[in-house]
């Protein structure tokens, strides 16, 4: 294994525990299905990416941009309803991202597999995670007030629409750092599916956040063995290892009825 | 001292005029209660008055004044995991209080361990409601708005709740605007009333001001004698 790889493993690792912080919030705010329609935004600057030989993150982050501005604009000239907006742009997204990325490249932007990662894009991935982390901490407070009642935060003096805008400005930002892995079809995966892990297992709200960013380093850290042993694809391995955690998880529910 | 005077008020929400020139004033240490039927705005002006509905007109607030806020109802969601505790915890972080306003506040309002570690979704009406008076008194506010704080009790959970209520009023100084349809607890503990019916039909001392014109003009005439039956 090279050192670029061991790179690419920390800095998954990671990734998979601000991805399971961030899905915890998702759950319980009922928003876990957003993350795919910011993946499939993110496709054309995945292949971009491929195609020019610059950082798949950056790729992805400029075309998530346009696609939003887009998407705003269809609704404010078109009338259009937000899902019908949405949905254009989305499966507008995936075709142009399809016909962009070279077939060669075409599976890995899909499903994820970017093997190895240079220390520009390690500094790049890790400084995103920590701004998530960092946000987070310093919203958390303020979402479980909105998550509980929007009118009671409005009442404690909440700015309840710019608290929203940050966590969702959050969201987009934790699906780009992971689609480097898991690609843009299945990114949304690491905001489900640990969280629906945690939920699962614990009863109280830090139990939740603590089981779901483990289920989904587990998931990482395993899904990256596997594939290396069995020279299997990276994305849907670390997908196959969290949904068999949750499998596990509906034997073991803890949750009071 | 004025702690909040409301000139001219006005909502309107989705085109349709919802309150209209409401005038009205709490003083500090006063108790007042809000009446007025069904769809009369009431849960609208409270709202209003903590900022979560836009309005038009004056909402002059005395400079540092902090509120409390006691829904009639939440549709709590039972999958989300978070507890009594997590939300006192929370708000007291928000408006940066320490853990000895969470301590006294569970004192004054009686909340068990056990309450305080269940889950939002599982709890009773009146647990429930206990836990949004606590959620209310963090932060040590000047005055509670209280929507049909007994909406869903039965009579002994009503008595406990005005109980609670007066308390705070006599023991902490907190101002109470309670929203209600019980004109006994208006007679009983209000220094003030407003009744309301999309504007303000009255405003001032509930024997002063409670005749029966101004009832029979807020709930109808055959309302006014059920409501006169059980002053």
């Amino acid at each position: 294994m090279t050192a670029a790889n061991e790179l690419s493993i920390v800095l998954g690792v990671i990734t998979a525990l601000v991805s399971g912080l961030v899905g915890s919030f998702a759950l319980m705010k009922r928003m876990t299905l957003a993350g795919d329609v910011v993946s499939h935004l993110a496709l054309p600057g995945l292949g971009l990416a491929f195609l020019w030989g610059i950082n798949p993150f950056l790729g992805a982050a400029a075309t998530l941009a346009i696609g939003i501005v887009i998407i705003d604009g269809l609704q404010r000239r078109g009338g259009l309803a937000t899902e019908t907006a949405i949905g254009v742009v989305f499966v507008a997204a995936l075709a142009i991202g399809a016909l962009l990325t070279p077939q060669e490249d075409l599976i890995d932007a899909l499903f994820g597999g970017f093997g190895s990662i240079s220390p520009a894009g390690f500094v790049i991935g890790l400084t995103g995670c920590a701004i998530v982390l960092i946000t987070m901490e310093r919203i958390r407070h303020k979402l479980i007030l909105i998550i509980f009642s929007s009118d009671l935060a409005r009442s404690a003096g909440i700015n309840v629409e710019r608290i929203n805008l940050l966590y969702l400005a959050v969201f987009g930002l934790t699906i780009l750092l992971g689609v480097r892995f898991l690609g843009a079809l299945l990114v949304g995966a690491m905001i489900i599916v640990p969280a629906a892990v945690g939920r699962q297992m614990a009863k109280t709200l830090d139990a939740f956040l603590v089981v779901s960013a483990v289920a989904g380093m587990l998931s990482v850290a395993a899904g990256f063995a596997i594939a290396a042993r069995w020279h299997v694809s990276l994305g849907p391995t670390i997908v196959g290892v969290a949904c068999a955690l949750f499998g596990l998880s509906l034997l073991k529910r803890t949750r009071a009825a | 001292m004025t702690l909040v005077r409301v000139e001219n008020l006005s909502v309107t929400l989705d085109h349709h005029p919802i309150l209209r020139q409401v005038n009205f004033e709490v003083n500090e240490g006063e108790a007042v209660a809000i009446i007025g039927p069904n769809g009369s705005g009431k849960t609208v002006l409270v709202k209003s008055m903590l900022g979560i509905l836009p309005y038009s007109g004056t909402i002059a607030w005395r400079d540092g004044v902090t509120r409390g806020y006691v829904p009639q109802k939440i549709d709590a969601d039972r999958s989300v995991p978070l507890n009594v505790r997590n939300l006192l915890q929370s708000k007291a972080a928000v408006i940066r209080r320490g853990p000895d306003d969470i301590r006294d506040t569970i004192a004054r309002v009686g909340l068990t361990d056990e309450i305080l570690s269940t889950q939002i979704g599982h709890l009773s009406g009146g647990q429930f409601q206990r836990a949004l008076i606590a959620f209310a008194l963090i932060g040590s506010p000047d005055i509670i708005f209280f929507d049909e704080p007994t909406a869903s009790m039965d009579e002994p959970g009503e008595e406990q709740m005005y109980a609670l209520i007066h308390r705070l009023h006599q023991d902490l100084h907190i101002s109470p605007v309670v929203v209600s349809h019980d004109l006994s607890f208006v007679y009983r503990y209000a220094s003030r009333v407003l009744c309301l019916n999309r504007a303000a039909i009255c405003f001032g001392p509930p024997r002063g001001v409670l005749t029966a014109d101004v009832l029979a003009q807020l709930y109808g005439e055959k309302a006014y004698y059920e409501h006169a039956d059980h002053p």
